[in-house]
């Protein structure tokens, strides 16, 4: 083999060793009993001529360039049917989401990006300041309580201490339908919760996952966990 | 968190296990008596809450809250459904991206398992599903709607004001509305 072919083998090769170091046991990438299983129970399967079975054996075969740059990636959900069905347990959602990594960030749909990256900055992949969260929550907690006899004494704290419980919000709500947020409240009233909001980071979605952004995610994750740790909750009620 | 190895003095507890809970603990007096029309309900399993994290048991957890609160004679439960559902596509990004069609297309399936289970509503507990399963409808022309689980709990608790009904029907604009306002 000349030293060409050679270094071109390498280069072929190079997301499938990238993903196998990454994954337990390489991943089984290689023990695919291209049953199609995965295909058959994939609501991406045919969009773009791709289906999970096709892309793990692409990956395989190190047929890189389409792999890098197929926009299926962006069609699969991550919604780990395909792995949950499979007899051999291939992670072929992680290999969509590293091939998503991949992909130059300014590249990516512009969507998910920005929606990341308000996160990020703001707290909310919505984007709106921290002034307007904490706006809009006592807003609407004094329309109730004027209006809605019987819940004078609803609360929805925001950085409250020592609640035992902290909650996250999905950022639609105080954005676009702000009474949509009260029928927790009042549940959680009900139920006698002591509980709380936080004025930085208090999204409940988490769209650098999706955007294949490790490090924005981590930032995230990192920033919402020590906002938990000070305020002194040891229980986080994810309310998605 | 595991995936990023931070540490940290919380657990990570889910909602539906909490509306569960209280339910059982008599903290909810939730029942069925609204219902009197028999409005058939199904619900949509969150991928990232069952499949991925938690697993069946809480698949269960949020069936028991909807029986209770819908009455068990009006779930209809789609096939497959638990960890084997489908996913309905709004997920992973797909809903800020700008394959519509694709995402459309994506959704077919979803669309297809519920208007089998012949409900009027579907319940959604997580946002992405929310949207997409709207848009199926409408797309598609299914003519169900989709609300939020918290939403049920409290009408069927008689303290959902009439604000709080962004999604819910003609049929349910009415129903057990809590004590007129001042
Ligand atoms: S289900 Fe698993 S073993 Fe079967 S084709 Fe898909 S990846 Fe291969
Ligand atoms: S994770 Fe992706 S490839 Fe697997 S079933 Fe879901 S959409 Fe299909």
């Amino acid at each position: 083999m000349t030293a060409e072919a050679i270094h071109l083998e390498e280069q072929v090769a190079r997301f499938k060793e990238r993903v196998q170091g990454l994954l337990p046991d390489g991943g089984n990438l290689d023990m695919c009993l291209t049953c199609g299983t995965c295909s058959g129970g994939c609501p991406a399967s045919g969009l773009e001529g791709m289906d999970p079975r096709k892309f793990l054996r692409m990956v395989a075969l190190g047929l890189d360039e389409e792999v890098l740059s197929t926009p299926w990636v962006w069609m699969c959900t991550q919604c780990e049917r395909c792995m949950h069905a499979c007899p051999m347990k291939i992670n072929i959602p992680r290999l969509v989401y590293e091939a998503r990594s991949n992909w130059p960030r300014d590249q990516r749909p512009r969507g998910i990006r920005e929606s990341c990256d308000f996160h990020v900055q703001r707290g909310g992949a919505m984007g709106i300041p921290k002034e307007d969260w904490i706006f809009v929550v006592e807003d609407v907690l004094e329309e109730v309580r004027q209006n809605q006899p019987g819940w004078e004494k609803l609360q929805a704290p925001i950085d409250k201490k020592g609640t035992g419980y902290y909650l996250n919000q999905n950022s639609r709500e105080p954005v676009t339908e702000p009474e949509e947020m009260v029928p927790l409240w009042k549940i959680l009233h009900l139920a006698g919760v002591d509980w709380t909001y936080s004025s930085e980071m208090w999204g409940g979605e988490n769209y650098c996952m999706f955007l294949g952004d490790d490090d924005a995610w981590a930032k995230i994750v990192a920033t919402q966990s020590r906002i938990i740790d000070d305020l002194g909750c040891h229980t986080f009620i994810e309310t998605e | 968190m595991q995936k990023f190895n931070i540490p940290h003095n919380w657990e990570l507890r889910s909602i539906i296990e909490f509306y569960a809970k209280w339910i059982r603990e008599g903290k909810l007096k939730v029942n069925s008596d609204w219902n009197v029309e028999n409005i058939k309900f199904t619900v949509q399993d969150p991928c990232k809450l069952v499949r991925q994290s938690l697993g069946d048991w809480i698949a269960e957890e949020l069936r028991f809250v909807v029986k209770a609160v819908v009455g068990e004679e009006n779930f209809v439960d789609m096939v497959p459904n638990k960890s084997n559902n489908y996913c309905c596509g709004g997920g992973g990004g797909f809903l800020q991206n700008p394959y519509v069609e694709q995402r459309l297309a994506f959704g077919k399936i979803k669309f297809d398992q519920i208007m089998e289970t012949g409900a009027r509503y579907v319940i959604a507990p997580c946002h992405n599903c929310h949207s997409q399963i709207m848009e199926l409808a409408e797309h598609y022309g299914g003519g169900f709607k989709v609300t939020h689980l918290w939403t049920l709990i409290c009408l069927s608790l008689g303290i959902l004001d009439e604000n709080e009904r962004l999604y819910l029907g003609d049929d349910l604009k009415e129903c057990n509305l809590p004590a007129k306002k001042r």
